[in-house]
């Protein structure tokens, strides 16, 4: 999986977004730990000290845990991802609505849209 | 040791009447990574350079590690100059030997281990060896040792972008964590995502100096961005051909 940074906003918080991702995506999965800081770093082409502060926000998130020694793992607790995750169901359908209502849809048609599950396939 | 690596205070070069730096005051911690930006004629060499000892400041003090420019401070900093100056019938091989004699804080083993990633091979002679291949040996040269200060003039200007983003993971993974990389550049969305702090350098003059994720969240743009905006050469209006 690549790691992509967008100019406007600060590189740690990308990181941040992009290894919640890999959580709710389960390419980590619960209790796994998670590639030591030097590792990620050099993995996403960043300076340590910032996947550092990335890190640091994920554990501040719930959804990483671990000490100074042992290394970080996911949280075990799978109330917290699984709220992380509409937390970000919720934003993805927030930012598709907006879209929509830019384009002229009310909401009914958008959620219309939304359930033409066979026909998007289809393209 | 002292909190502050370095400490530049009033520094001051004039060659004649030429000021390439104007009172320039700079603060680096340690375990950074920091880039020095600045479009061509700046002065980002001359600074690096006198922090090398390589040049005298006209006026103005720097302290390395809380000492004057001397044999202990170029005992702890490792500098990329930014050309090659070997002679070109010796081996990268006899180059480790010779930063072998050097420095107490050079890891042979380190550097032999480095080439081999970098596909560069220490028994060719300088002489046969291509611009980013020579770039690539002087860099392993400064990364296998233990220092405190690194000081990269231009360390990727002359090798293409395949093997920029290499040698950008080569500073990462080699860097020795207490210590902190000064690195020069034009080039700068390359090595943007590397940095901890942005010194913009104008005309003698240090214009920022801050953390990327502070300019990035201060600004909403990247610092390649910014330094685009802030650097914007005017318009030639020299009139129609």
């Amino acid at each position: 999986m690549d790691w992509t940074f967008t100019e406007d906003r600060p590189i740690w918080q990308q990181l941040t977004e992009q290894i919640t991702l890999r959580i709710l995506k389960g390419t980590y999965l619960p209790g796994d730990k998670l590639p030591a800081v030097r590792e990620l770093a050099a993995q996403a082409g960043v300076n340590p000290n910032t996947m550092q502060r990335a890190l640091a926000q994920l554990e501040a998130d719930g959804l990483a845990v671990g000490g100074r020694t042992a290394g970080r793992t996911v949280t075990e607790d799978r109330s917290i991802i699984q709220s992380a995750r509409e937390t970000r169901a919720r934003a993805a359908v927030r930012a598709c609505l907006e879209l929509l209502a830019e384009l002229g849809y009310s909401r009914e048609d958008a959620l219309a849209f939304m359930n033409m599950k066979e026909e998007l396939h289809d393209e | 040791m002292n909190e502050q690596l370095v400490t530049c205070a009033a520094l001051t070069k004039r060659y004649g009447n030429k000021t390439a730096l104007d009172r320039v005051d700079l603060e680096l911690g340690r375990g950074k990574i920091v880039g020095l930006l600045g479009p061509n004629g700046s002065g980002k060499t001359t600074l690096i350079k006198i922090l090398c000892g390589l040049l005298q400041p006209t006026e103005g003090t720097v302290l390395i590690d809380g000492q004057g420019v001397g044999p202990y401070t170029k005992s702890i900093l490792s500098y990329l100059p930014d050309r090659m100056y070997f002679a070109d019938w010796m081996k990268a091989t006899d180059l480790f030997d010779l930063f072998h004699d050097f420095y107490a804080d050079f890891d042979k083993v380190k550097a032999v281990n480095m080439c081999a990633s970098l596909g560069v091979t220490p028994s060719d002679r300088i002489k046969t060896m291509s611009k980013g291949t020579k770039e690539k040996v002087q860099l392993v040269l400064v990364m296998a040792r233990k220092a405190q200060l690194y000081l990269l003039d231009e360390p990727i200007a002359g090798v293409d972008p395949a093997a920029r983003d290499f040698i950008l993971g080569t500073i990462l993974t080699n860097y020795n964590e207490d210590g902190t990389v000064l690195i020069s550049t034009h080039l700068i969305s390359d090595i943007e995502k590397v940095l901890d702090e942005a010194i913009f350098l104008k005309q003698g003059h240090i214009t920022l100096h801050d953390t990327v994720d502070n300019i990035r969240e201060r600004e909403g743009k990247s610092v390649d961005a910014l330094f685009r905006e802030v650097f914007r050469a005017p318009n030639y209006e020299g009139g129609a051909f």
